[in-house]
């Protein structure tokens, strides 16, 4: 599992405590592979190599301090239950443009229900019942009507899913009223190009923008989500996930984007990557077991965090 | 499995051979246990015999249908006479396949895609859903005479009598339009089976992505799920289609036993057609086959021939489709 590996890589760098003693790992159980050499079999170097002392120092922050920050989304006590299991248990957090926030937390944690109650994603869900207040510049978020709140609050999700059609029309679909196909071509080409290029997918496709959307490669889909996100125009952009179904370069080029975007948009996301997280997020909020155990700037969150189970968490001792 | 487990990684290397190509690690059957192999044997030979059965009945059918289809048959009308050089070809029920199946699939399909868009994507509520899940399995189970029985009683009444022959209030309740209606009965399952299919193997993130940026259900319903699942309700319209061109039992009796068009006078074009009786290429093969009224079998195997490549049109075409939907692409999961 992707998060596992994640902290395992982490624990190489983070626990002080075996960074002395070096120690050797546990026998591995092979089966004997025909035909193949044992020295083409891999076989784990004693010790693994000095493990760097400190936290992050390893990761680089991609992100400068932000320019300025306005307050635009509250989460007032809000908890999310699904039948009788409580998946978020009263948990307040302020969203401000010009900065990215960041959930993180172990699997089941509740941050991808928290997101989704945003955007009242939650109500499809027949058996997810929600408390609390949720507030978008300072109106309550079910005063609004879901379809008006879902263009001004979008959202990108953890696989690509471009709709099964040409990349001009994934988002012209957006800009159309409902299901109407009234506007013309002509009208909308300027505000599709203008979404492709906020999601930095303009140069790649502008010479077949006929092309089918599916069959672009995983990072373009998904950077072509994410413009279908922004050609809503939207306050707040969450994103659920995005680069977890994505190769490192795809993974670079959107944690670009995302940085560049916070400006214009008040951006939530939702990472299992402790590093990325520590890469693209003005603030962190870590979530354990449906509860907000600590939110803070992530330099504090990750280089000194006030709370135990995230000093746990951050280093690698569980998730 | 099994197998012995080396606990140190640093097996020695087998007498020092070249690494060889990943094809020696394709698995073969030589390792396996006799009933695998036994099992494994009887699968494969099912599948050529099966292949063989469908093969010989084209070949057949082909053969025979070169030796005895002439082009003249296409466009002549049957008649009567006393030799089958007299008695004329099958356009008439060449053209009733035609129409009873344009008339019947134009029935099953819009109602079929909108049985399944209401189960898959509403299914409120739940109980009415499962009623009519299995409502529309009973009617996949009825055997089509029984079908062909009940459309007689429908149209026989004299309120449905503006859709058949009808003299001095007597309703005669057999006409293309009645039994394009119980036909597309027989399409409506297969079209309502696969059109779920195609819905529910869109992952439900494509439609949150939808609603995701302020879509309503309709809009998203209209314009993502049921063009994604456009191959899917190809193929069950396409099956649809066979099964409607393949009926017998509904044309004998609610399409009436003529081998001729027999139009409603009064009524005008295409009403007249569609109000009267007629017959389909199926309805004259099993009259022209021995057991028969017309008793022609060189016929019979001329108008088979031509049904059979009729379906085989079909099964291109859906195969076309599906070629189709590889260019546009899937979702990853």
């Amino acid at each position: 599992m992707e998060l596992i590996s994640d902290v395992s890589e982490l624990r190489g760098g983070m626990d002080p405590g075996n960074s002395d003693t070096p120690r050797l790992p546990p026998p591995v159980r092979r089966l004997p592979l025909e035909d193949v050499p044992a020295a083409r079999q891999a076989s784990p170097s004693a010790g693994g190599g000095a493990p760097a002392p400190g936290g992050f120092t390893g990761a680089r922050r991609s992100i400068g301090a932000p320019q300025f920050s306005i307050r635009r989304m509250e989460i007032d006590d809000v908890s999310v239950s699904y039948s009788n299991r409580e998946a978020v248990k009263s948990v307040s957090l302020p969203v401000r443009q010009g900065e990215v926030l960041s959930m993180i937390g172990p699997s089941g944690c509740g941050k991808t229900t928290l997101l989704r109650s945003l955007n009242r994603l939650t109500e499809l869900t027949s058996t997810a019942t929600l408390r609390g207040r949720i507030l978008l510049d300072d109106v309550d978020i079910t005063q609004i009507e879901p379809t008006l709140l879902r263009r001004r609050v979008t959202m990108v999700f953890q696989q690509p899913n471009p709709f099964p059609m040409s990349v001009f029309d994934n988002i012209a679909y957006v800009l159309r009223e409902q299901g109407s196909r009234r506007q013309r071509k002509k009208t909308l080409e300027p505000k599709v190009h203008s979404a492709l290029d906020r999601a930095g997918l303009f140069e790649e496709v502008k010479d077949n923008l006929d092309h089918p959307a599916l069959k672009l490669s995983g990072g373009q889909q998904q950077r072509l989500c994410i413009a279908r996100a922004l050609a809503a125009e939207p306050e707040v952009l969450l994103l659920d996930e995005p680069c977890s179904a994505l190769d490192p370069q795809s993974t670079q080029v959107i944690e670009d984007l995302i940085v560049k975007l916070r400006d214009d948009v008040a951006v939530v996301i939702v990472t299992h990557n402790l590093q990325q997280a520590y890469r693209i997020a003005d603030h962190v909020a870590f979530m354990y077991l449906g509860e907000l155990v600590e939110y803070n700037s992530a330099t504090a969150l990750f280089g000194s965090p006030r709370e135990q189970r995230t000093q746990e968490y951050v280093s690698g001792a569980f998730g | 499995m099994g197998a012995p487990v080396a606990t140190s990684p640093a097996a020695p290397p087998p007498g020092g051979a070249p690494p060889q190509p990943r094809k020696a690690a394709v698995e073969g059957s030589a390792t396996w246990r006799l009933t695998d192999r036994i099992g494994l044997a009887i699968c494969w030979a099912l599948g050529l015999l099966f292949c063989a059965i469908a093969v010989a009945i084209a070949v057949y059918l082909f053969l025979q249908g070169i030796k005895y289809l002439r082009p003249s048959m296409l466009v002549t009308p049957a008649s009567a006479g006393f030799t089958q050089g007299e008695s004329g070809g099958f356009s008439d029920a060449l053209f009733g396949t035609m129409i009873v199946a344009v008339m019947g699939i134009s029935i099953a399909l819009p109602i079929g895609i909108g049985i399944a868009v209401w189960l898959v994507e509403y299914g409120r509520p739940a109980g009415l859903a499962r009623v009519t899940e299995s409502t529309i399995e009973a009617i996949a189970g009825i055997p089509s005479i029984v079908l062909a029985l009940f459309g007689t009683v429908i149209f026989s009444s004299t309120a449905l009598g503006f859709l058949s022959r009808t003299s001095d209030g007597v309703v005669f309740g057999r006409s293309f339009f009645a039994a394009s209606v119980m036909l597309s009965l027989v399409a409506l399952p297969l079209v309502v089976a696969s059109t779920r299919e195609g819905l529910n193997s869109i992952p439900r993130h494509v439609r949150e992505a939808s609603y995701a940026v302020g879509k309503t259900k309709a809009a998203t319903t209209r314009r993502i799920l049921i063009p994604a699942s456009r191959p899917q309700i190809a193929t069950g319209a396409m099956l649809g289609l066979g099964r409607i061109i393949g009926d017998t039992a509904i044309i004998v009796v609610l399409l009436g036993a003529t081998q001729n068009f027999a139009p409603v006078e009064g009524a005008a074009f295409p009403f007249n057609y569609l109000r009267g009786a007629g017959t389909t290429l199926t309805n004259f093969v099993y009259e022209a086959s021995p057991t028969g009224n017309l008793n022609q079998p060189q016929k019979a195997y001329a108008a088979a021939f031509v049904l059979l490549l009729m379906v085989l049109a079909l099964n291109a075409a859906v195969d076309a489709v599906h070629r189709r939907a590889r260019k546009v692409g899937a979702w990853s999961s």
